[in-house]
């Protein structure tokens, strides 16, 4: 068993499973922005913001915006710990990982709730 | 036929390099790397290598020969040959003990970590443990592993992390275990890899796959030991 800290759940099942469900989200949430462009090639900003008013379209937006923070988590991680050998240099790597993913998911609450 | 080998004496060069050898092939006859490395020894002693068995069944001769891992005394020249070139190299990733030898101390480390034997704590039968055709079936495809180290040295995951990513070899030797029915220790040694390390850090790249001369699929056993720990803890 090897113990980490800074991975996201501590447990290599617990990530691997949340990587996974974060992808499925992530493709989901990509394919239906896709058909709805295609769908409406003559979007007016009225429609658009009508879009993301309605409480599940930011429910769906927002779970993505999550699903980012987690996904690229922990893939940074995997990457961090693959390629950055020294600790100090890998602990910064990941915090700046980790403060870059706070700012997207908080900065992304207040584009979604102010559109 | 020009062939490039992996050089380094740690006693006499400061640094590896690859030394061109000219060797000449008897004609009509496809040789195997082995063989070619046996001549190439009878000009120049000094040329280092493992070898025993000469028939894929030891895994001593396990190196890099144009590009790709296998083992020596069953890769024929036709299936590895490029541009009339044989370029051999160390297994990749291990630190070299001299030319082509490497210390597998590193990757025999992991294969301990999984205990590879049968754990029972129940009382031992007068003659032996029983099993039924169908549960030594499971370990088909999973007991043929010599210990080559093809995979886990074809596996960038195990490159980078070698001390802490079991390698496709000993997950392949995990599952073995996980699986058979006279082992009863199962939950232990699942504890033992649901860490970010042990088994998540295979991608599934199949590198493993690709280069195993015995034909394995340790991709199939990590995917295997991956649902075991997901139906544990789901």
């Amino acid at each position: 068993m090897v113990t980490q800290i800074t991975s996201f759940g501590r447990s290599g099942l617990y990530d691997w499973m949340v990587q996974r469900v974060s992808a499925i989200v992530l493709s989901l949430y990509t394919v239906f922005i896709l058909g709805y462009l295609v769908m409406n090639p003559e979007l007016t900003y009225d429609q658009w913001s009508a879009l993301f008013e309605a409480t599940w379209m930011r429910i769906f937006t927002l779970m993505t915006l999550l699903s980012i923070g987690v996904h690229s988590w922990i893939g940074l991680w995997s990457i961090s710990t693959d390629y950055l050998k020294a600790t100090g240099v890998r602990f910064f790597f990941q915090s700046l990982c980790g403060l870059a993913m706070f700012v997207y998911i908080t900065w992304g609450i207040q584009v979604l709730w102010g559109l | 036929m020009l062939v490039s080998i992996y050089r380094y004496n740690p006693e006499v060069d400061d640094a590896p390099y690859m030394q061109d050898v000219q060797v000449d092939l008897p004609e009509g006859k496809d040789l195997m790397v082995l063989d070619v490395l046996n001549l190439m020894k009878d000009k120049d002693p000094s040329v280092s290598y493992r070898r025993s068995c000469r028939e894929g069944v030891c895994g001593s001769d396990g190196m890099n020969m144009n590009g790709k891992n296998g083992l020596a005394c069953i890769t024929p020249m036709s299936a590895v040959l490029k541009n009339d070139k044989l370029v051999l190299r160390p297994l990749p990733g291990l630190p070299v003990v001299r030319d082509l030898v490497v210390d597998m101390g590193q990757f025999y480390k992991q294969y301990e970590k999984i205990r590879p034997y049968l754990i029972n704590d129940t009382p031992a039968p007068a003659i032996e443990r029983l099993q039924s055709p169908e549960e030594r079936e499971k370990l088909d495809g999973l007991y043929e592993c010599i210990l080559c180290a093809c995979c886990s040295t074809a596996c960038p995951s195990f490159w980078w992390n070698p001390d802490k990513f079991v390698g496709p070899s000993g997950l392949l030797q995990a599952y073995r275990f996980l699986i058979d029915s006279r082992d009863n220790a199962t939950q232990e040694r699942l504890s033992e890899l649901d860490d970010p390390f042990s088994v998540f850090r295979c991608h599934g790249i199949m590198n493993c796959v690709n280069v195993c001369p015995k034909g394995l699929n340790p991709t199939k056993a990590i995917g295997s030991i991956r649902t075991m720990l997901l139906q544990r803890a789901t």
